[in-house]
C-alpha cells in the first residue's frame, strides 16, 4: 500500500444558507464553504489505514473555481500530506459527468494509487454519482456506500450498508470505495496538527495542465430552476387555557382532518 | 451519445421489485404522452414469472435477461447487461430504482453511456419539446430543482415511495427474452446479514411520532411509543439522536427516511432544514415545542408551544378518549 487518493468537495456549507425571501431564490455567492461532511469521513479513514500500515502517503484531490486554501488546510491539518486543487476557473456549470472526469484525469496524473475514497454523496448537491462515475472511467472496482473497511494483502474488504441487509464485498486494489457518515467519526486537528499543517504542499493545477479540454466539460444536464420549496401549511397556533384544553383542540382537529383513527 | 431524433421509449430498471412496479405508473403516464413504449427490464434468474406480472403494471414489453449468473444483484455485471441493452436499442429515458445499488448502477451507465443523470427524482414530467424534467432537492433541503438533459439517454434515478405503486391491471405486455453476454464481476461478495429487522418501515407508518434534542432521556421514549399506540403509528426521531446519542439506530431527514404519512408529529425538534426535507409531503404537520420561535411552527399545520413532556400524556389520553 503506497497512496491513497481522497476526493474532497468544497462544499457550500448548507446550514448557513440564506432564501431571498421574495424571489426564493438561494444566495449562494459568498455562502460559506466547508469540506463536505462525507468525504470529511473518507479522508479519516484514510488516515486510519495509514495508522495501521506505516508508509502511506495520503493526498486530496479538489476540483475549484475559487481558491479553496482554508478549506485545504483542514484536510492537511487533519492527517492528508499533500492537496491537488484542478482549477476550473472560467468553466460554468460543470456536472457531475464533467466533475468526474476532471477528478480522474488529476488521479492519473498523481500517479500511483492503491485507493481512491470518496464520500458517498456530497452535502450541497447531494447527488451521490462523482464516486462510482471516477470509478467507471478508472476502471476500477467499486465498493459503495461502506461503513467498514479493511486492507490486507493488496484487497479491500468492505460492509457495505444496503436497504435491508448488509453486505461485505471485497476487491482487489487499486479500487474506489464511498463511504458514509457512520464509518467514524472525523477528528478535529489540534493546533500543533495545525501548525503543522502549514508547511504542507497545495499543488494546483488548471485544466490545461491536464490536458483537459473546455468542451470535454460541457454539461449534460442543466438546472432550470433551484427555488427554496413553498410549504404550504395551516400554522394555527393551538392556544390557551390549561395542557388539558389545548391538546383535546389539537384532538378534534387532527380528527377532522381524518388523519387518527380508523 | 448526441441528441437523437428518433424515440425509442422509456425505460424501468430496479433491483427492487417494489419500486420497478412504483416506476412503471409512473412511466406509463409518461409514455402515454409521449406516444411511445414502455419497457421493463428484468434482469436476474428465475425472474419468469416476476417478469410476466410487469404487464399487469403497465409495460409494454419486458426484456429479460434470465441467467444463474445473476441470480445477485452484482454491479459489474448488472451494468454490462444494461449497457449492451441500452447501446443497441436506443431508449430515450432510462428511470433507474434509485437504492444502494441502483444509483451507483445509474452513474456507471450514464458514464458509460457519455450521458446525463439526474439522481433521486421526487417528481417527473416531460415539457413541451418532450424532454425530461426532474425534480429534486438540492442544497440541503433549501431548494428544489428542476433539471433536464443535454444528452440521450436521459437518465433519472427515482427514490422508493415517490410514486405510487398502480393498481394491476387486465393487460397484456410482449415478453422478449435475452441473452446477454456479462462482464466478469471485479468485486466479490464475502457475506450478505439480514439487517435487525426494526420491526416495521417507517416509511409506511400512517402515523409519525418524532423527537428531537428536547427529549432528555432515552427510557422518556414510552412518552412516544404510548402516543403511538394510540394512533398506530411509529416512532422516528431527527440525526443527532441517532448518530450523537444513539438512541435510535435510524433518522428521519435528507440524509435518512424521507416519509410521508398522514400525520407528522414532531415533538422537541427545532426543525432543522435537512429534518424537514424528510418530512415535507407529510400530509398534516403537527409541532410541539417548548420555544415559541422555533422554525418547526413555520412548516406545520398545527403547533403548540409546550413540554412535550406535558403535551404527549394529554394528547394521548384525549386521543384516546375521544376515539373511543
Amino acid at each position: 500500500m503506497k497512496r491513497i487518493i481522497v476526493c474532497l468537495k468544497q462544499a457550500v456549507d448548507v446550514s448557513q444558507l440564506k432564501v431571498d425571501a421574495a424571489t426564493r431564490q438561494l444566495i449562494t455567492a459568498g455562502a460559506p464553504r466547508k469540506i463536505s461532511d462525507f468525504d470529511k469521513n473518507a479522508l479519516e479513514e484514510a488516515i486510519r489505514i495509514r495508522e495501521k500500515l506505516a508508509n502511506v502517503q495520503i493526498v486530496t484531490l479538489t476540483m475549484s473555481s475559487e481558491d479553496p486554501k482554508t478549506v485545504l488546510r483542514e484536510a492537511l491539518a487533519m492527517g492528508a500530506d499533500k492537496a491537488y486543487v484542478v482549477n476550473n476557473a472560467g468553466v460554468e456549470g460543470i456536472d457531475t459527468s464533467g466533475t468526474a472526469y476532471v477528478l480522474a484525469e488529476a488521479a492519473k496524473k498523481v500517479g500511483q494509487f492503491d485507493l481512491i475514497l470518496c464520500g458517498e454523496t456530497s452535502l450541497d448537491s447531494f447527488s451521490g454519482l462523482v464516486g462510482s462515475r471516477i470509478a467507471e472511467l478508472l476502471k476500477l472496482p467499486q465498493i459503495t456506500s461502506v461503513r467498514k473497511l479493511s486492507i490486507e494483502s493488496g484487497t479491500v474488504t468492505a460492509e457495505r450498508a444496503l436497504e435491508d441487509a448488509s453486505e461485505t464485498v471485497k476487491a482487489k486494489m487499486p479500487a474506489l470505495v464511498t463511504v458514509t457518515r457512520e464509518i467514524n467519526q472525523p477528528r478535529i486537528p489540534s493546533l500543533m496538527m495545525i501548525m503543522k499543517a502549514s508547511k504542507k504542499e497545495i499543488v494546483t493545477w488548471a485544466l490545461a495542465d491536464l490536458g483537459i479540454q473546455k468542451e470535454k466539460l460541457a454539461p449534460k444536464i442543466e438546472v432550470i430552476e433551484a427555488l427554496a420549496p413553498k410549504m404550504e401549511r395551516k400554522k394555527v397556533k393551538i392556544t390557551g387555557g390549561t395542557v388539558q384544553e389545548i391538546v383535546e383542540k389539537l384532538a378534534r382537529a387532527l380528527i377532522q382532518e381524518g388523519v387518527v383513527g380508523r | 451519445m448526441s441528441m437523437m431524433s428518433e424515440n425509442k421509449g422509456i425505460w424501468v430498471y430496479s433491483d427492487s421489485h417494489d419500486l420497478t412496479l412504483e416506476m412503471l405508473g409512473k412511466g406509463r403516464k409518461l409514455a402515454d404522452q409521449l406516444k411511445t413504449q414502455l419497457t421493463a427490464i428484468m434482469i436476474g434468474y428465475d425472474v419468469q414469472g416476476k417478469a410476466a406480472e410487469l404487464a399487469k403494471y403497465g409495460a409494454d414489453k419486458v426484456y429479460m435477461v434470465d441467467n444463474p449468473v445473476l441470480t445477485r444483484f452484482q454491479s459489474d455485471m448488472y451494468l454490462s447487461v444494461l449497457y449492451d441493452l441500452a447501446v443497441n436499442q436506443k431508449p430515450d429515458i432510462i428511470l433507474v430504482g434509485s437504492t444502494k445499488n441502483g444509483k451507483p448502477l445509474a452513474a456507471r451507465l450514464a458514464t458509460r453511456l457519455e450521458t446525463g443523470c439526474v439522481p433521486d427524482c421526487n417528481r417527473l414530467s416531460v415539457d413541451e419539446k418532450g424532454k425530461l424534467v426532474g425534480e429534486r432537492i438540492t442544497y440541503g433541503g433549501n431548494a428544489i430543482a428542476r433539471v433536464t438533459f443535454n444528452t440521450k439517454p436521459q437518465i433519472a434515478t427515482v427514490p422508493a415511495r415517490a410514486f405510487e405503486k398502480p393498481e394491476p391491471q387486465d393487460r397484456q405486455g410482449q415478453l422478449v427474452k435475452l441473452d446477454v453476454k456479462t462482464d466478469p464481476p471485479k468485486t466479490e461478495l464475502v457475506e450478505t446479514k439480514p439487517l435487525q429487522a426494526s420491526s416495521a418501515r417507517i416509511e409506511e407508518a400512517e402515523a409519525i411520532i418524532s423527537c428531537g434534542r428536547g427529549l432528555t432521556k432515552k427510557e422518556d421514549k414510552a412518552l412516544l411509543d404510548e402516543l403511538a399506540g394510540v394512533v398506530r403509528g411509529q416512532v422516528g426521531c431527527t440525526r443527532p439522536l441517532a448518530e450523537d446519542r444513539k438512541w435510535f439506530t435510524e433518522w428521519v431527514g435528507l440524509s435518512g427516511h424521507k416519509v410521508k404519512p398522514k400525520l407528522y408529529i414532531a415533538c422537541g425538534l427545532s426543525g432543522v432544514i435537512q429534518h424537514v426535507a424528510g418530512i415535507r409531503d407529510s400530509k398534516v404537520i403537527v409541532a410541539i415545542n417548548k420555544d415559541p420561535e422555533a422554525p418547526i411552527f413555520e412548516i406545520a399545520d398545527y403547533g403548540v408551544v409546550g413540554d412535550l413532556y406535558e403535551v404527549l400524556p394529554a394528547l394521548k389520553d384525549a386521543l384516546k378518549k375521544m376515539l373511543q
